[in-house]
C-alpha cells in the first residue's frame, strides 16, 4: 500500500548518495553489464597484488543456497532469498517490506590474471567473501640484480 | 587481521553519511516484529537504543580485509548503519526483545499490557 513512498524514499537516498559521491570527487566507471543502484546483493570490490577480493552483501541466506561460478574471468553469483511473510489478517499489520525477497544472480566481471583454481570463499554475518587468487607469472616480481 | 580491519572501516566511517538499514516491520496484537539487514555488523558493533520514544539502530561493519587492498568498486560505500523509529506510547521500550542471526537483527518490541486490545461491546439501549 506504501510501496511508492518507499520506492520515493529510496530515490531520493540514492539521489543523495550521488551527490554526496560527487562531491567527494569519486568517479566509478559504468560496466558493461550495469546494475540498477540497489540491486540485491550490493558488491564490493577489492583488489591485492596477489588476489581479487569479491564482498557480496546478503543477509538472511542458508550459505548452501549460494551458487557460485567462475567462467574464465566471469563470476555468477545466485541464489533465492524467501522471505516468510506471515499473512495480512485483521490481527497482523505489515508496515513496510523493503527486503528483497525472491531469485537474485549477479554476474561480475574480473580481471584476467585470475587463477579460477585457487579460490576460497567464506559466509560470515550476512557477508560472502571470495578471494580469488592471480596467476603466479602475473604478479609482480622484484629482480634482484647480481 | 582483524586489527587492521578496523583501522580500515574506522577511517570509512568518518568519510561519508550513514547507510539505512532495509527493514520489515509487522505489527500484531502482541507488539511489533522489527527485521533490519545489517550485513557485515558483528553482533558487539551493533546498538540498539530507545529514547525519549525513539528507537535508533546502529552498526558497524568490520570485513576481514587483506593487506593492501585496494578498493576498485564499492556499492557499499561507508561502514555505518544508523536508522531511528519513533516508537507510539503504547510500546513497552523495557521489554525489547533482540537477536541476530547471519547479519540480520530482529527485534520484537512488545505492547504494554494494558494497550492490549480489547473488543468492546456496544451496548444497545
Amino acid at each position: 500500500m506504501y510501496s511508492t513512498l518507499f520506492n520515493f524514499s529510496d530515490d531520493l537516498f540514492n539521489e543523495l548518495e550521488n551527490l554526496q559521491r560527487h562531491w567527494v570527487g569519486r568517479n566509478i566507471l559504468s560496466n558493461i553489464r550495469p546494475v540498477a543502484r540497489g540491486s540485491f546483493p550490493a558488491i564490493n570490490l577489492g583488489s591485492t597484488p596477489n588476489s581479487v577480493e569479491v564482498y557480496a552483501f546478503v543477509p538472511g541466506v542458508d550459505a548452501k543456497s549460494l551458487d557460485i561460478q567462475i567462467d574464465k574471468n566471469l563470476l555468477t553469483l545466485q541464489g533465492e532469498r524467501v522471505l516468510e511473510l506471515p499473512k495480512e489478517d485483521s490481527k497482523l499489520t505489515v508496515y513496510a517490506q523493503e527486503r528483497f525477497s525472491g531469485k537474485f544472480k549477479r554476474v561480475i566481471t574480473l580481471p584476467d590474471d585470475v587463477d579460477v583454481s585457487k579460490v576460497s570463499a567464506t559466509y560470515k554475518e550476512g557477508v560472502l567473501h571470495i578471494s580469488i587468487q592471480r596467476r603466479e607469472e602475473a604478479q609482480a616480481k622484484r629482480i634482484e640484480i647480481q | 587481521m582483524t586489527e587492521l580491519a578496523k583501522q580500515t572501516t574506522a577511517t570509512k566511517t568518518t568519510e561519508l553519511a550513514t547507510l539505512r538499514p532495509l527493514v520489515t516491520i509487522i505489527e500484531e496484537e502482541s507488539g511489533f516484529t522489527l527485521t533490519a539487514e545489517l550485513p557485515g555488523v558483528p553482533k558487539e558493533n551493533v546498538k540498539v537504543q530507545v529514547e525519549n520514544h525513539i528507537l535508533t539502530l546502529e552498526g558497524e561493519i568490520l570485513l576481514q580485509i587483506p593487506e593492501q587492498m585496494e578498493s576498485t568498486h564499492a556499492e557499499v560505500s561507508t561502514a555505518k548503519y544508523k536508522r531511528a523509529f519513533t516508537l507510539s506510547r503504547e510500546l513497552d521500550s523495557s521489554k525489547i526483545e533482540a537477536s541476530q542471526s547471519d547479519g540480520v537483527l530482529t527485534l520484537h518490541i512488545p505492547k504494554a499490557e494494558h494497550a492490549q486490545p480489547r473488543k468492546i461491546e456496544v451496548q444497545v439501549g
